[in-house]
């Protein structure tokens, strides 16, 4: 934290305040208590539980591309497909263990986002937006071409989970794999805003022409976020391979379907664009919208899209941006704030 | 199919991306935003139609005569309902507001019409074409596309050019606020605006229709390939439109003929090798004004 800010007089600098000292305690105190669910619980709620840690990864690293890149892309997708489908092929095609091909797609996903990121970080806008949806429909193509990969009917992991684990074994390891990718990815993130180029990020999220004249650089900013985005989304793609077990090329419901891109803009949306705690809030509503109201089908997406556009014009900061401007309130700080002594 | 007639064919078809690319080129140039439903709104034209031509047993072409002025009041309400306080929201917001709207139409679409396929007559000229030889044929339909296209496109040049409401449109296009001071209404320019992208947009989608078979969940595979003629042609540029769908079109056909599967593959390789090009010389721009600064 070696932000320099200048000495005051009768201001006193401060980024934790006790709520947030209280809150980021509690939190890590959650993630350890967690980590002990698949002793307490039974197969449904860690199957709930798997859900809705892809959906806080999906979240926030939706929001660090859009809402501290302003990068808003309509084609992550790409890499929850790239995830899946390097885990199919590691792991059915050469026999790898399912879990180490999680880790090593990860990697994989991180890896093909540099050249696409060499390539689109030059779009601006909507034209970032559907230059990315472009990639994921190229992605989701070059995989239906390929039979070896099950082509345009799909695929399945279930026999090299199978082979290796028992179903209830196959579940324990999924949840830990995807507790531990979402407290990986936020701490990560945390960290990386909190640090001298994540100063530069909430800058580049401002104003970025304002930022670029002061001398921050606006174009290794959106590459780091970039590529963390995508490893992340990449991440999140393998652990729903090993949640659904099978999966789908081609068509909006898919692997590679842009309905992931609406499930992220809703949850960001509703939780905050460019706030910090905001996307895991939008993850929640959008779980429990699933879990009590529906979670397919014509009238969940037409309720998602309604409320997306709704909120993005009423309530442009989302449901915790209003509360922390209303109240004052930062529970995971990465800014800091000034208080008269 | 030989080379020469994959060439031509590709040709024809560039008219109907032109025209598919025409209205989002139109509000990106006047309000700088990109319309992400507008694949979508092309696609409920098609709806649209679809339902009269079934109810009323009317051609596909006599159902254009209500549906065109339909899309007209459909674009000008959009604006003024959700574009105008999204363009006021922000500079992102407009992307989030329509992705939103492709979700909407698509999902009621589907729910009204069910996930099936279906197609709009074309009548006799559907099927006819001309033969110049044994490997040169050329599809009467695709020709009259690309005819319509270059209507509309030569309309909009002549109607920005040269009438009151296209200068104004001009006007507002280069500086909102400062035509604001010469007593120009922008919001009414704007929503004139989307109003004629709409419409295009419509009969675009109604053409499509006709030429192959539609879904609820085409539309976004139209937004792509107008998007794609608009980025080859130049964002922007009316007429680089055209020049953008034709390429589109010709890499299409020919992709297709070495291969049927590589169809739509071949078209976005083409696209993003134009932004490969153009990263490769922005990054050599880029680095040069760094030397020099």
């Amino acid at each position: 934290m070696s932000v320099a800010v200048e000495r005051l007089p009768g201001v006193h600098v401060q980024r934790w305040t006790r709520t947030s000292a209280a809150f980021t305690t509690a939190l890590g105190g959650l993630v350890a208590v967690l980590a002990f669910a698949p002793v307490l619980f039974g197969a449904n709620t860690l199957n709930n539980l798997i859900q809705l840690y892809f959906l806080v990864l999906l979240a926030m690293m939706w929001n660090a591309l859009a809402g501290y890149g302003g990068l808003v892309s309509v084609g992550q997708q790409a890499f929850i497909g790239i995830g899946a489908y390097a885990v199919v092929f590691l792991s059915v095609q050469h026999s790898l263990n399912p879990f180490l091909a999680m880790l090593l797609a990860t990697l994989i996903g991180a890896a093909l986002s540099i050249p696409i990121a060499a390539v689109m970080l030059w779009l601006r806008g909507g034209a970032f937006a559907i230059g990315m949806w472009v990639v994921a429909e190229v992605f989701a193509i070059l995989v239906s071409l390929d039979a070896s990969l099950g082509g345009g009917t799909g695929t399945s992991a279930v026999l090299a989970f199978n082979l290796r684990y028992d179903p209830a074994h196959r579940l324990k390891y999924t949840y830990w794999a995807a507790l531990g990718a979402a407290a990986v990815t936020l701490v990560v993130l945390y960290a990386l805003l909190r640090s001298r180029l994540g100063a530069s990020l909430q800058a580049i999220r401002d104003d970025e022409e304002a930022a670029a004249s002061v001398g921050v650089r606006v174009r290794l900013g959106k590459g780091v976020l970039f590529v963390l985005a995508a490893a992340g989304c990449t991440a999140a793609g393998t652990i729903i391979l090993a949640w659904q077990l099978s999966i789908l090329p081609e068509g909006p419901d898919s692997i590679f379907g842009v309905n992931w891109s609406a499930r992220m803009i809703f949850m960001v949306l509703v939780g905050g664009l460019g706030t910090f705690e905001g996307p895991i809030i939008g993850a929640v509503v959008l779980f429990l919208l699933q879990q009590y109201v529906s979670n397919s089908g014509v009238w969940y997406f037409v309720m998602l899209g309604v409320i997306a556009i709704g909120v993005a014009i009423v309530l442009p900061r989302g449901v915790w941006g209003t509360l922390q401007d209303r109240f004052n309130l930062q529970l995971l700080p990465v800014g800091y704030r000034l208080r008269q002594r | 199919m030989s080379w020469i007639n994959a060439i031509v064919h590709g040709i024809l078809l560039g008219g109907l991306y032109a025209l598919l690319a025409t209205g989002l080129s139109l509000m990106f140039g006047v309000m700088r935003i990109i319309n992400l439903a507008h694949g979508s709104l092309a696609l409920l034209g098609a709806y649209m139609t679809f339902l009269l031509t079934e109810h009323l047993h009317v051609s596909t072409y006599l159902a254009l005569v209500p549906v065109l002025p339909g899309a007209l009041v459909v674009g000008y309400a959009l604006q003024r309902t959700v574009l105008e306080r999204s363009l006021r929201a922000g500079e992102l917001v407009p992307l989030l507001t329509t992705f939103g709207l492709i979700l909407v139409i698509a999902n009621l679409l589907q729910y009204f019409f069910s996930p099936d396929v279906h197609s709009l007559g074309s009548g006799s000229i559907g099927s006819a074409s001309w033969r110049v030889s044994s490997s040169l044929t050329i599809p009467a339909f695709d020709a009259l596309i690309l005819g319509i296209a270059v209507f509309v496109l030569g309309g909009l040049h002549l109607l920005l050019r040269h009438t009151q409401m296209g200068r104004e449109l001009r006007a507002t296009a280069a500086d909102a606020d400062t035509a604001e001071l010469l007593g120009i209404n922008a919001r009414a320019v704007y929503a004139r605006a989307t109003a004629i992208a709409v419409a295009t947009a419509a009969l675009a989608g109604v053409f499509y229709a006709m030429r192959s078979a539609f879904d609820p969940s085409t539309g976004p595979t139209q937004l792509i390939y107008a998007f794609e003629a608009v980025v080859i042609g130049g964002i922007g540029s009316l007429w680089g439109t055209l020049v953008g769908g034709i390429v589109l079109g010709v890499a299409q056909t020919v992709g297709a003929r070495i291969d049927v599967q590589y169809f739509t593959l071949a078209g976005h390789v083409v696209f993003l090798a134009v932004l490969v090009a153009r990263a490769v010389a922005q990054a050599g721009a880029f680095r040069l004004r760094w030397r020099l600064a």
